[in-house]
């Protein structure tokens, strides 16, 4: 980008299309590490004996991969973005936006050298060491910075409702990460837990399960609000529904870890209030599915030929899904069979490779080549990756459900003398099958990462970013 | 205890008054034009010309 004297009139895209790039680059990486896992899981012998190549590092490396890499590019390029389009402003600071950029990618890269060595604290997806932990807490809180600060220079009145979504996410982000990574410093490292006991597994899961309300929901909300109106040329279906969708999350959400812990030693009661505002939470969850989808009311059509729009809208059914299949698992008696069975692992991948997988893809198909001022290489490209997509996520969710389903229901499978029928190697075999489906569907998603990859690059080889005027101030 | 009690009331009424104010008819054109802002955004602006460039990909 060329750096001119009215710098002021101009959108910061540099920041937004570094992110976005870097979405599709760690998407890449973060699958790739999921499929290399999955096949470990259908033959044991690819890790090789090697300890940097077992399940238990390469695990965290993938789960912190998608989540915070390529979910993380996702949310940053997209709130930069939408915060500077909805308000009319350059973001507060270019300095510190770039900070971000470079501070969020020594986090993934510290993150991919630590863990296959690993360090670990082993509290799941809050893996990383506490070096790491406080560089995170600095990028993070430049991030609100420069997401607030923006805001608070706004030259539009109204506060657009993707925006809150980002705001909230950032905001409660900061303070799960921090709260939840209060440790003591032994060496540079390891480190202790400030908590003990079922404190710490009700912090952890306080943080768990709002690192997906929060992180995997509310900041993708943000992006269906501001994308998919925008990809389908309408307003969302009912403003007023989504005012009611946020807050109706924010009040909800922040109660529903104890789900996490259903028959622990955390008390019952924590346990039931985990399980109803678990429940609760699919009336929020369900307003803004229908909220999404219905934006495209009067504009169905569109959906036959835009790949985009296909993306998006079945990227927010995939959330439908999901938030339906969520509270239903977190009923105490439902969750007797499926917690700690692959039918979780089902449940997480719905959410995470179709809601926020697809979603933050559809974004990026939108972003990328408006930043270049191109057009989009191949619209059929579009399609078939989004095919690959809804097929790939098909083979895997539909595997983990029989798989999970089958393996709760043998571990509880008990003769008439209460002993047990089936020894546990023998659910593991049980599974294998459905172990090699599931890495088919995964490496059909992941392949279709590659068509966008060769989609992009085409895309936008050899052209200069475009420098977006911010529109005259008459406008409000 | 029961400042628990007040507490989770408090947040209650709060809530239900933020429901009541986005569904009361006086918010209808404000949040309407909100929900324009979005499509009143200009399109992208190019100030350098680029070649293979044909504006605003449908």
């Amino acid at each position: 980008m060329t750096t001119n004297s009215n710098q002021s009139e101009t959108y910061n895209y540099d920041v937004v299309k570094k992110f976005a790039i870097m979405t599709v680059v760690w998407g890449i990486v973060g699958m790739l590490v999921g499929v290399v896992i999955a096949a470990q899981l259908v033959w044991p012998q690819l890790n090789f004996d090697t300890p940097w190549l077992t399940f238990g590092r390469l695990r965290p490396l993938h789960t912190n991969a998608v989540v915070f890499a390529f979910g993380g590019c996702a949310l940053f390029a997209t709130s930069y973005y939408v915060v500077q389009r909805t308000c009319h402003v350059r973001l507060i600071s270019d300095k510190l936006a770039a900070f971000t950029f470079w501070g969020w990618q020594l986090v993934i890269v510290s993150a991919a050298i630590t863990l296959p060595l690993g360090i670990t604290t082993t509290k799941e997806y809050a893996e990383l060491e506490w070096p790491i932990d406080i560089l995170i807490a600095i990028v993070w809180v430049s991030y609100a910075v420069v997401f607030f600060g923006t805001i608070m220079k706004r030259k539009i009145k109204h506060i657009y409702v993707a925006n809150w979504f980002f705001g909230g996410f950032i905001l409660t982000v900061a303070i799960l990460h921090i709260f939840n990574n209060l440790e003591y410093p032994v060496t540079w490292f390891k480190s202790y837990s400030i908590y003990a006991g079922v404190q710490d597994a009700m912090i952890q899961w306080w943080y768990g399960h709002n690192a997906v309300g929060f992180f995997l929901t509310a900041g993708f909300l943000g992006i269906m609000y501001y994308f998919i109106p925008k990809q389908a040329e309408r307003p969302v279906y009912s403003y007023r529904l989504s005012v009611v969708h946020f807050w109706a999350l924010i009040f909800t959400y922040i109660w529903a870890g104890p789900h996490h812990l259903h028959y622990t030693a955390l008390p019952d009661w924590a346990q039931s209030i985990g399980m109803v505002f678990s429940l609760i939470l699919l009336a929020p969850s369900w307003g803004g599915m229908i909220n999404g989808i219905m934006t495209l009311s009067g504009a169905w059509h569109k959906l036959r030929t835009d790949p985009i729009l296909k993306f998006l809208v079945v990227s927010v059914s995939f959330y439908g899904m999901s938030t339906f299949e969520g509270p239903m698992m977190s009923i105490k008696t439902v969750n007797s069979l499926s917690h700690y069975t692959d039918w979780t692992i089902g449940h997480v991948h719905s959410g995470a490779l179709g809601w926020v997988g697809m979603i933050s893809i559809g974004a990026m198909y939108y972003l990328i080549p408006r930043l270049f001022g191109r057009e989009i290489y191949s619209v059929k490209l579009i399609e078939l990756h989004f095919w690959m997509s809804t097929i790939g996520i098909v083979f895997y969710i539909t595997a983990m459900w029989v798989s999970g389903i089958m393996q709760g229901l043998m571990w509880r499978a008990v003769n008439e003398d209460g002993t047990l029928i089936y020894s546990f190697i023998e659910t593991v075999q049980a599974m294998h099958p459905y172990y090699m489906i599931r890495l088919l569907g995964g490496l059909i998603y992941l392949s279709g990462m590659f068509v966008m990859a060769y989609n992009l690059y085409r895309t936008i080889y050899g052209a200069r970013m475009v420098e977006a005027l911010i529109p005259a101030p008459s406008h409000k | 205890m029961s400042w628990h009690i007040i507490w989770t009331l408090l947040l209650l009424v709060i809530f239900v008054g933020i429901v009541m104010w986005a569904f009361s008819s006086r918010r209808k054109t404000d949040f309407d034009e909100a929900a324009r802002l979005p499509l009143e955004d200009d399109p992208v602006v190019t100030k350098s010309a680029q070649p293979r460039d044909s504006g605003e990909p449908k």
